[in-house]
């Protein structure tokens, strides 16, 4: 359930869910988004979902804070679907072309390379989220003995379609992107299409997507 | 083809095609983006008899040089801007909100801004361009929009579909008033900074960097010392948001922006200043001036008063 209603700044509501990230609150946030999704509140303009939050952009042209907050507090969110999920298959390259900070999460994770992709590989993950950019899916958790930092200095440019982790999480790189994650391999799929309007994103909030390591040939010969 | 069209001699530095932006998509991480500074793209595109929601040509700095071929049609420009109209051997100073008309030949060369950031050319008429989510707003970041996502390149060629019958001339007295302060509210972290960061954040001026775009403004100054956590878990952003990263230097969130972040947020851009703070150039100071909820509602509801007034002036 909500906890808290909050303004953030003028033109939007700050639903907080609680500090922990886990499943069931997110399937709590989902659930609301979906909710408020559906009944289309003249006046909200966006709807941003997130571990434990979920932001409600409106239009100060056309409503409020007030307005906004008093909606929310009286939404049955229990009434709507259950979070739809899909189960998806991730097709990934891990080699060295593409595996650019295995040898850094080696020293870190204390780990060999194989037992790396064995404990990242054929698990099943939760997308919590999808954004920063364009269809990138926030995907978790991690096993506890693959969780490394963030590199000190981000890339200025990580290359489309890279699949990496930092912290509890998984990401993948829709398009040519500044990054800071620790990059494992590369997928040939495209993770988010701008020429489908209805549905740009493969992954979306509640999906399960497991990896599959795919070869350098497999991947070469994967658009083909 | 179109045989009304124009032809990009020089670009410009960061020239677009903008609308109203794109909404609802922020759950995919999709921004609004849409034209920076909202009052002078509307004045635009109604001193030229458009529909308000009418895509214009958006350039920041140096603008564009076009040259027009086609039927005779009206252009108007807005914004802080020194423009020339060159008609066959002459060559005239341009004045921004009044329309001109200009036909077959006619050059159009938008020098630059002036002490401010963006500057508007609206055109008469439709541009034939591609809609995404029914917007033709150019995000370079995720090449989404019209022009395949990209800006305006040299030697292209941009048709008309449609030119506008009413070739009234309009004009109208604006000038473009700078602020003092960028009034905001306090940001959900707000209390992760430390009393001297927070009196810093109010108290200090800081500086425009030239780090600075669609994306986002970057400010330097005296650092804002968190005493919390450099870090949030990442959560929803908006425009206007400023969150401050573990380097202490405020990066406030512009149209463009990444959908969701994980620094703390010390505050959040009042609405009725964002069309003005998007117009500080590098090298321009900032203050901070702390303002509550109910009166940025006010105030807001007054500058669109005011907006709405000079667009029925014209």
């Amino acid at each position: 359930m909500i906890k808290n209603i909050s303004n953030l700044g003028d033109a939007a509501l700050y639903c907080d869910f609680g500090n922990e990230v886990n499943k069931s609150i997110n399937s709590q946030v989902i659930k609301y988004f979906k909710t408020i999704k559906e009944k289309k509140f003249e006046g909200i303009n966006n709807l941003t979902p997130s571990y434990n939050k979920l932001i409600i952009s409106y239009d100060l042209k056309k409503t409020n804070f007030k307005e906004v907050k008093n909606y929310v507090e009286n939404i049955n969110a229990q009434d709507s679907k259950d979070i739809y999920s899909k189960k998806l298959e991730i097709p990934v390259c891990c080699h060295e072309n593409f595996s650019m900070d295995i040898k850094r999460l080696e020293e870190i994770l204390k780990l060999s390379r194989e037992k790396i992709l064995e404990n990242f590989l054929n698990k099943e993950y939760f997308c919590y989220m999808t954004g920063f950019i364009a269809g990138m899916p926030f995907l978790g958790d991690l096993d506890e003995n693959m969780r490394a930092q963030r590199l000190e200095t981000p890339r200025v440019k990580v290359p489309k379609g890279s699949v990496a982790v930092t912290e509890q999480f998984a990401n993948i790189y829709t398009f040519e992107s500044p990054g800071g994650w620790n990059i494992l391999g590369n997928t040939p799929l495209d993770v988010f299409d701008s020429s489908k309007e209805d549905k740009p994103n493969l992954i979306n909030p509640g999906d399960r997507v497991v990896f599959k390591e795919i070869t350098l040939d497999q991947y070469k010969n994967y658009n083909e | 083809m179109s045989n009304n069209y124009l032809e990009i001699i020089r670009p410009g530095i960061n020239t677009t095609f903008q609308d109203k932006g794109r909404d609802h998509l922020y759950h995919i991480g999709i921004p609004f983006s849409g034209a920076m500074d909202n009052r002078n793209y509307l004045l635009a595109n109604k001193l030229v008899n458009n529909n308000l929601d009418s895509a214009v040509i958006e350039f920041a700095y140096q603008g564009p040089h076009i040259k027009y071929s086609g039927e005779k049609i009206n252009f108007a420009v807005t914004g802080d801007v020194i423009f020339s109209i060159k008609k066959k051997d002459t060559e005239m100073e341009g004045k921004c909100y009044e329309s001109y008309q200009i036909e077959n030949g006619d050059e159009i060369n938008i020098i630059s801004t002036n002490k401010s950031v963006y500057g508007y050319l609206a055109l008469g008429g439709e541009f034939d361009l591609k809609f995404q989510w029914n917007s033709c707003s150019i995000n370079t970041k995720a090449n989404i929009g019209s022009n395949d996502g990209k800006k305006i390149d040299v030697g292209q060629r941009i048709n008309l579909k449609k030119i506008n019958s009413n070739k009234d001339i309009k004009k109208t007295n604006y000038i473009n008033t700078k602020i003092e302060n960028i009034r905001v509210i306090k940001g959900t972290n707000f209390d992760y900074f430390s009393e001297e960061g927070k009196k810093i954040f109010y108290e200090k001026e800081f500086t425009v960097s030239k780090l600075s775009d669609r994306m986002g403004m970057r400010l330097e100054g005296s650092k804002i010392d968190n005493i919390v956590n450099t870090n949030i878990k990442s959560e929803g952003l908006i425009k206007g948001v400023i969150q401050v990263p573990a380097d202490g230097n405020p990066i406030i969130m512009l149209s463009d922006h990444g959908t969701i972040g994980g620094y703390p947020k010390i505050g959040v851009v009042a609405s009725v200043d964002y069309d003005r703070l998007v117009q500080m150039s590098p090298g321009s100071k900032i203050k901070f001036k702390e303002i509550n909820l109910s009166d940025a509602e006010t105030l807001f509801k007054l500058y669109e008063m005011e907006t709405q007034n000079l667009l029925s002036q014209i």
